[in-house]
């Protein structure tokens, strides 16, 4: 074939692949939703993936929420000191915290701590034809393998984000008060003034939700469709972390755009 | 490991994210909306509402005693149209009046109520009649100079 042909063939297969693929990965996700049922039954298969994608991610979610926090207070003072208004602190802390930081920063978290390794191990079990095996004793891998990984996920990310904001808000604190001494009463009552229980808690919840619901999607779909080679593997690990990533982004911001217009 | 120090764990776990979410609902944030049952609404026409925005709270003797819920222009009066929904706890006399005030001398705006002497009281629905609008800074200055200028014809 002629050379300019044969990249507008490429073009066609990658647009083909990418439609079927798109289309492959809405099937998943709604056979894994239709599967749930199993998730909920046997819940034990559930908590031991709520225990590897929760309780091993607090670590790294406890430590970084703490600094980043802590980075929070800093530099907030230092910018507000400028205008005299440091006792408002408290507000600035953690209404970045709990409307976007809290959410984003545990999802990205999450999607490199566990969403990796649930593709890994998905991917893996596929390659090492586990999956195929349970197939052919007639139990379907998606109740029995996925489901309970998906839930766990969704379960455990709401969980993270509001850690990481608790967290986040003592680091300000420790920062902001115990450090450089700014007033402990201004610090926490402009907080409870200016954060809204429903406007921004419960908004920063349903963004956590909604990061888990896709990193966990994202990162079963990655391991289930990996090829099953070495590198298959460990391409689908590294494309798990990046979509995810670009998609907590991309949808942090299309629900910022809906639930934080004209909230001044 | 093996199943019950699974469940212990996990138990742990989330009982520390209810927690925290427990943490951030009483001890960061506070339910700022009024609730519909305890409240009610008055309406307020003023020529200028400045800076003041949806949820700005109203206060009486320096206390949140409300939360203005809507601004809309009349185009039939020209004037803003601003919706207060004030706890049910506090009545105030119907001749009470609202003025567009400024905490401090950068930060936000808010309304000050100030209680009339009449026997009747504000009622939902109810339109606060004595209003003063925000002071805009342009308007200030121009007066000033105005008067000034005055002073200068009349020596």
């Amino acid at each position: 074939m002629i050379a300019p042909l044969r990249v507008i063939a490429r073009l066609g297969r990658y647009t083909l692949d990418g439609i079927s693929r798109t289309g492959f990965a809405a099937r998943f996700f709604l056979a894994t939703l239709l599967h749930s049922g199993t998730a909920f039954r046997r819940f034990g298969l559930t908590i031991r993936e709520i225990y590897f994608a929760g309780v091993l991610s607090l670590i790294i979610i406890l430590v970084s929420g703490l600094f980043v926090g802590m980075v929070l207070g800093l530099q907030g003072y230092e910018t507000l000191q400028t205008y005299g208004s440091e006792s408002a602190l408290g507000v600035l802390v953690a209404l970045s915290l709990v409307r976007e930081l809290g959410p984003v920063v545990a999802g990205l978290l999450f999607a490199s701590r566990a969403g990796s390794a649930i593709t890994a191990e998905i991917g893996l079990m596929k390659a090492t034809e586990q999956l195929s095996a349970m197939e052919m004793m007639a139990v379907d891998p998606v109740a029995r393998v996925i489901a309970p990984r998906f839930w766990a996920g969704v379960i455990s990310m709401p969980m993270l984000a509001a850690m990481f904001s608790a967290v986040g808000i003592f680091g300000g604190y420790l920062v902001g008060v115990v450090l450089i001494g700014v007033d402990e009463g201004s610090f926490w009552s402009q907080m409870q003034d200016k954060v809204d229980f429903q406007a921004d808690i419960i908004n920063g919840v349903v963004k956590s939700v909604v990061f888990g619901i896709a990193v966990t999607a994202i990162a079963l779909f990655e391991g289930y469709d990996a090829p099953p080679t070495a590198e298959g593997v460990s391409g689908a690990t590294t494309r798990t972390v990046v979509t995810s990533s670009l998609a907590i982004l991309g949808l942090d911001f299309i629900l910022t755009a809906f639930m934080f217009r004209g909230v001044s | 490991m093996s199943r019950a120090w699974l469940d212990l764990w996990v138990g742990l776990f989330v009982a520390a994210g209810i927690g925290a979410l427990m943490f951030l609902a009483l001890k960061v944030g506070s339910m700022n909306t009024v609730n519909k049952d305890e409240s009610y609404q008055v309406i307020a026409h003023f020529d200028n509402i400045g800076g003041l925005k949806v949820r700005a709270p109203i206060k009486s003797a320096g206390v949140v005693v409300g939360r203005v819920t809507a601004i809309s222009f009349d185009d039939k009066v020209y004037e803003a149209e601003v919706t207060m929904t004030l706890e049910k706890r506090y009545a105030f006399p119907r001749d009470s009046s609202a003025s567009i005030l400024t905490s401090g001398l950068l930060g936000e705006q808010y309304i000050g109520l100030e209680a009339g002497g009449d026997d009747v009281k504000l009622n939902n629905g109810d339109r606060v009649k004595l209003t003063q609008s925000a002071v805009v800074l342009e308007n200030l200055i121009g007066q000033f100079l105005y008067s000034k200028a005055q002073e200068g014809a009349g020596n």
